[in-house]
């Protein structure tokens, strides 16, 4: 199993450790449920280095984007991020990622457990494209601080750089933690607001404990995996490997906002199916409450009367909804707010009600 | 070291003779496993109803936590006789004392056997094994 620069930290914090993705991570200090309300109230400490990350030079690093993923690089505004995918030529997901244009590079953040299998896919895309790929993963670090008071938590550790004028998905350079030219982006998968930061393996354990010392007037701590699934989930945002696979396209998924047919784009890898697609799809990505107590789980079977109609994809006791919540694909005439199914629980049954997406979405200022 | 009057499955349910009938419970490896040490995380016990009928190596139950559900096997046959009703809605009891208070449910066995599970010192080993 790998180890990001900050493996030696989370035990002695408290960190449960398991696998995910091929590395060592901490799955919760604490209890779960708790981790998702700091987050939600105050603000959390996540390490995410093992997620992977890829530079892109090179005259054509944009025009490289555009043709193997989903979003419309060359419009996306320097110093800003967009979300898109990366897709086989059925239209079927390899990944989903985050594409920060920067001046003169375009930097990709992939999942952890698809790292590999995106760079090979990348590097053998690569012809007639004037375009230099480097791995960041190892040599970067990759912490994100989540929740409301993120801002004034970093704003303790940063010099040369005003958060407050930093946009939702915009991302800047400063100097954080005594460590110049870091990536700070206003990005992350909680549905709060927060930040993502990059910043030079060696200088990941220092930052850390800063930050940690930083946030503690703030209420700040780390949160593990575990949190971070519920708090992904209750936002309505996918997961590769639940919401979206080899065979869950971004279209049904409801990821349409990462996908652009725009015309000047060009042909991109999936596009066709995707477009054709577009206009006929046979099932939706819905959210699903329930009252009991039985918590839904990937894989799950979904019963309309007698008939089986869907696969649960994600489900989590939700602190924030106050419910059980899940996420699965039903055929259009089910996936309607309101509409109940029952999911089969070997052979008992239990209720689930039809909601519309995000479960949560935070209200700005 | 576990309690040795009582007898394990690796999958870490216990029984225990109790007169005529037996009690199942599960090991503090369990409730550990599950709870990451967090026992708010666990949230749900479904025990079966007096009267079923359970074949050896049967799931008679499920445990959930926040992130896991783990099956409850049964280490004998016999007819569930009685079940602890208030694990249901007080499951912290299996973190403070699973091997009494936190039992889960009673069986008359169809045969008293125990020959087929692990005694205290065979499970501790194959704790012991997992943890490596």
């Amino acid at each position: 199993m790998r180890h990001t620069p900050l493996h030696d930290e989370h035990e002695p914090l408290g960190g449960k450790m398991v696998e995910f993705g091929g590395w060592h991570m901490p799955v919760q200090y604490g209890p779960i449920l708790e981790e998702v309300r700091r987050v939600r109230e105050r603000v959390g400490l996540f390490d995410l280095s093992h997620m992977g990350r890829f530079n892109l030079t090179g005259p054509d690093a944009v025009a490289f984007v555009d043709h193997v993923a989903t979003c419309y690089c060359a419009r996306i505004p320097v110093n800003s991020i967009r979300y898109g995918l990366l897709c086989r030529p059925t239209g079927n997901p390899i990944d989903d990622i985050l594409v920060y244009r920067g001046e003169d590079e375009v930097f990709l953040v992939v999942n952890a457990g698809n790292a590999d299998a995106d760079r090979d896919w990348l590097l053998a895309h690569t012809d007639g494209f004037d375009v230099t790929f480097e791995d960041q993963t190892d040599e970067l670090a990759m912490i994100a601080l989540q929740g409301p008071l993120s801002e004034e938590s970093l704003a303790r550790v940063t010099e040369d750089l005003d958060l407050s004028q930093l946009g939702y998905y915009k991302f800047a350079h400063g100097t954080v933690c005594g460590c110049p030219n870091v990536r700070v982006s206003r990005t992350g998968y909680t549905g709060e607001d927060g930040f993502e930061i990059y910043l030079p393996t060696d200088k990941a354990v220092g930052a850390w404990r800063s930050l940690l010392e930083a946030g503690q007037a703030s209420g700040m701590a780390p949160i593990g995996l575990g949190a971070r699934d519920t708090l992904r989930l209750e936002a309505g945002m996918p997961l590769y490997g639940h919401e979206i696979d080899a065979e869950h396209n971004p279209i049904e998924a409801g990821l349409k906002f990462g996908v652009s047919f725009h015309e000047e784009k060009g042909d991109w890898i999936g596009r066709a199916p995707l477009e054709a697609l577009h206009t006929t799809p046979s099932r939706a990505l819905v959210g699903l409450v329930t009252d009991g107590k039985r918590v839904p789980r990937q894989g799950y079977t979904l019963l309309d009367g007698e008939q089986a109609v869907g696969t649960i994809c994600s489900g989590a006791v939700s602190p924030t909804v106050g419910k059980n919540i899940a996420t699965a694909y039903l055929p259009l005439h089910l996936a309607q707010t309101g509409q109940v199914v029952d999911m089969d629980l070997r052979g008992k049954r239990q209720a689930c009600t039809v909601v519309d997406l995000p479960f949560y979405s935070r209200k700005r200022s | 070291m576990r309690p040795d009057d009582r007898h394990y499955l690796p999958s870490h349910e216990w029984v225990k003779t109790d007169g005529d009938t037996v009690i199942f419970g599960i090991t503090d490896y369990a409730v550990e496993e599950l709870s990451h040490g967090n026992v708010d995380d666990l949230v749900y016990c479904d025990l079966p109803e007096p009267g079923r009928k359970l074949t050896q190596g049967e799931t008679f139950g499920e445990i959930e936590s926040v992130k896991a559900v783990a099956d409850l096997n049964s280490p004998v046959a016999g007819e569930v006789v009685e079940v602890n009703k208030t694990i249901e809605d007080h499951l912290q009891v299996l973190a403070k004392d699973p091997w009494d208070k936190g039992w889960l449910i009673r069986v008359k066995p169809d045969d008293t056997s125990m020959s087929h599970l692990l005694d205290a010192e065979g499970y501790e080993a194959s704790v012991g094994e997992a943890d490596e």
